[in-house]
């Protein structure tokens, strides 16, 4: 009976929702298709295009708030981020939106903005460890602050109940916390045991287990010591040190993957007539592209049409441009400089001449014996050392008191606190810390953690000469040579071309008040130079055997004023500021300095002799730069290498340690150590005395935690180490160590 | 020693709220731009709730 009402009532509901259904439908079908596309839209939205944009120049609120509301106000951009302290903004966008309109609105607003590939910024990955490491921080130091407290009043004087109640309250926070807080110990710790190793943390979590149940033990048998707080204590400088070390590494990643995004590799491929732009990976032989003026080549190919001169300094370190037409074989990473080209693409990817290169880095990075760096060489002495140690004091307890197993413990797990290495653990990243914090303000990043400690060693500097001593912009030479006449012709020839050689002479003009001739015919004939025509003389400016010129060894252009003998214009790489002052200092601290280019002897004499650089080696190719740099290795020299080209990649793997300008190729920065951010080379050698200055700081701070075991050892071992001792010296040393990292100048 | 049963809760009690709203900025991801966020609050734009 209770059933069939309900039913009863049910029933003709039913008919109608499904005719209200029904009736909505027939009604407006396109309401019923609305919604699914509708569905299918957020559905899309969500794949939405996120844009990542490097703000080099963004640094106050007001940056924030114009960039962010310029962004919004653009079409297809749903919300803007700026981030001040990574200098980015990320942009979340309709499908489709492009970042080059985004960048030119940025731009009309006053703001460089460059596009990154977000594919390359992995920043989820690294953000959760340094989240997981803070919030292990967090938990340690709450706990320890509570038990501090604790220990306080245990350490003044409470007894009997009221000890043994605070004993229990220490431990219900301490054991819970050693396991969530110390879990990055353990898990280095076996992982370095299973392999046979016995590292750093392996006396750590020896401490923390060992102090956390003989406190255990002592409390549950109402003893009247505990080192509950020395264990907590003892996890939280600890992952202080790991957090640092982190942060470091983390900074100089995310600065090295934002080098590298701000290359988005594209291609513009000939598709059934028509030109497409497409990521580079996606490139087959056979496929036919084509490359502005100003392009780097994007992989191996044969010229099909078109003339032009390429720049290759990047691969071989010649700074002549070359002569490129039909039938001329490009290699990928060459600059297009003058005119369209169309390449067949011979060989792209993984098989192009620009990754063959990158396997002779590889070969010379295997090649590299692996660095020790300082914290192992002093874990690989301590580990040992305090193992023994602890272990012979728990064999002479047990001896002395006649087999009093736990008086030896105690004694044994006093040992293992005391010579904690807490200001081990400080020791080394908090000066990579302060030093690396300190280049980078420099404009130096470091990528490599022991980079530093090996620039300290450095005895030998090589550098590379194109693009790296010098600009890679040429400069006039001999304008004295040019009548005020031919300087007028000149000029007007330059100004028709954006050939470096031309826009460098056109420039030179201007500045020298020369005003360009007015001439008739004014063209540009790629890959040979600019024609014109003054009274009907032909008037050249180019190529020496398209002028009719002796060609030279030098970086040069050619005027010829109709039959007039031909002028020959030298030009000379103009020096990367700071350049001078870099190899001065490092002249100054006693390093032998070498010149070595692919570059013609000329060219690279010239430059050493201007920068007092006595050594030099002048046509070198890749490999016999890497074999120089191997060699003065095996006579015992520590080299550091300065360069920026593919031709530098295999010498720069294969030093010590090595530097590249910004402005270098992805694979060049890759194999360095540290990477130059500005234009100025004045602080490689800043970084040279910064990084002598921290090694020793390191070694202070290890004598001072050693000097801080030395005088508490022998208390512990005697017996009479009590957990206030324990706590002091462990927190005296943490902070003196600390202290004396910050002094770094 | 009988006004200890009070005061030790109450002083764990409140170092574990500053351990709940410690959690709660990681989560919230308040530390991702510490120079950003010093800067924001000078911003004159109003906002009634932080940008996403």
């Amino acid at each position: 009976m209770t059933v069939a009402p309900a039913a009863n009532g049910l029933a003709p509901s039913a008919p109608q929702t499904g005719e209200a259904e029904h009736v909505s439908a027939s009604a407006c079908p396109a309401c019923l298709a609305a919604p699914s596309a509708e569905a299918l839209a957020k559905s899309g939205d969500l794949r939405g295009a996120r844009i990542m944009l490097s703000l080099p120049t963004a640094h106050c609120a007001v940056c924030i708030t114009d960039v962010e509301r310029e962004l919004s106000r653009q079409p297809g951009v749903r919300s803007a981020r700026v981030n001040l302290t990574l200098k980015r903004v990320s942009i979340d966008a309709e499908p489709g939106v492009e970042a080059a309109p985004l960048v030119a609105a940025l731009d009309g607003i006053g703001y460089e903005a460059y596009e990154l590939d977000p594919g390359l910024l992995s920043a989820t990955e690294t953000d959760k460890r340094g989240r997981d490491l803070l919030m292990r921080i967090g938990v340690a130091g709450f706990a320890m602050m509570n038990i501090m407290l604790l220990s306080i009043s245990v350490w003044s004087g409470a007894e009997d109940a009221t000890r043994d109640m605070f004993h229990w309250i220490s431990a219900a926070i301490a054991l819970p916390t050693v396991v969530f807080a110390g879990q990055p110990f353990f898990a280095s710790a076996w992982a370095g045991l299973r392999h046979g190793r016995v590292n750093m943390d392996v006396p750590i979590s020896l401490a923390l287990i060992l102090a956390s149940s003989i406190s255990l033990y002592e409390t549950a048998h109402h003893g009247h010591q505990a080192y509950f707080d020395a264990a907590v204590m003892l996890s939280f400088f600890l992952l202080v040190g790991r957090y640092l070390d982190y942060r470091t590494r983390a900074v100089a990643r995310s600065a090295a993957e934002e080098l590298a995004a701000l290359e988005v590799p594209r291609a513009t491929v000939l598709r059934d007539g028509a030109e497409v732009v497409v990521p580079v990976g996606e490139l087959v032989p056979g496929d036919i592209i084509r490359v502005r003026p100003g392009g780097r080549i994007p992989a191996d190919g044969t010229v099909t049409e078109g003339t032009s001169e390429t720049d290759r300094s990047l691969l071989t370190g010649e700074s002549l441009p070359v002569y490129a037409g039909p039938g001329v074989t490009l290699s990928a990473g060459e600059v297009n400089l003058t005119g369209p080209l169309t390449l067949r693409v011979t060989a792209a990817g993984k098989d192009s001449s620009l990754h063959r290169m990158a396997d002779l880095v590889a070969t010379a990075e295997s090649a590299k014996t692996k660095y020790t760096s300082l914290a192992e060489r002093a874990a690989r002495a301590y580990s040992p050392l305090v193992h023994t140690l602890a272990f012979s004091s728990f064999l002479i307890w047990l001896w002395i008191t006649g087999g009093d197993v736990r008086h030896a413990i105690n004694i044994a797990a006093a040992v293992l606190i005391i010579t904690c290495p807490c200001a081990l653990g400080l020791a080394v990243p908090a000066v990579v810390t302060a030093a690396s914090g300190r280049l980078f303000r420099k404009g130096l990043l470091i990528k490599d953690g022991t980079a530093l400690e090996r620039l300290a060693e450095v005895d030998t500097v090589v550098f590379d000469k194109t693009g790296t001593l010098t600009m890679g912009a040429p400069t006039p030479e001999n304008l004295f040579d040019l009548t005020p006449a031919q300087f007028a012709i000149a000029a007007a020839l330059a100004g028709a071309s954006s050939h470096p050689l031309a826009t460098a002479l056109a420039a030179a003009a201007q500045a020298r008040g020369i005003v360009p001739a007015a001439l008739d015919d004014l063209r540009e004939v790629p890959g040979y130079g600019v024609e014109g025509r003054l009274d009907g003389a032909i008037l050249r400016l180019g190529r020496a055997d398209w002028v009719g010129a002796e060609a030279g060894s030098v970086t040069a252009t050619h005027l010829r004023i109709g039959a007039e003998a031909p002028v020959t214009l030298r030009f000379a790489d103009s020096l990367r500021p700071g350049a001078e002052a870099a190899v001065t200092a490092l002249l100054a601290q006693k390093k032998r300095v070498l010149l070595v280019s692919g570059d013609v002897e000329g060219a690279v004499a010239a430059l050493a002799r201007r920068l007092g650089i006595a050594e030099w080696h002048s046509g070198a190719r890749p490999e016999e730069k890497a074999a120089l740099v191997a060699e003065m290795t095996g006579a015992g020299a520590r080299v550091l290498m300065v360069g920026d080209g593919l031709n530098d990649t295999a010498a720069l793997a294969s030093a010590h340690v090595s530097i590249s300008p910004a402005s270098a190729l992805d694979a060049a920065r890759t194999a360095s150590d540290i990477v130059l951010l500005g234009q100025d080379l004045a602080p490689v050698a800043d970084a040279v005395r910064i990084s002598v200055q921290a090694r020793r700081r390191i070694k202070q701070n290890f004598a001072l935690s050693g000097l801080y075991n030395v005088v508490a050892v022998p208390i512990a071992l005697v017996g009479l180490a009590t957990p206030l001792a324990a706590a002091l010296a462990m927190s005296a040393s943490s902070i003196t160590v600390s202290l004396n990292s910050l002094r770094l100048k | 020693m009988s006004v200890l049963t009070y005061l030790i809760p109450i002083s764990l009690f409140l170092g574990g709220f500053g351990l709940v709203a410690f959690f709660w900025t990681l989560r919230t991801r308040q530390y991702e731009d510490p120079k950003g966020d010093s800067e924001r609050i000078l911003s004159d734009e109003y906002d009634d709730h932080p940008k996403g």
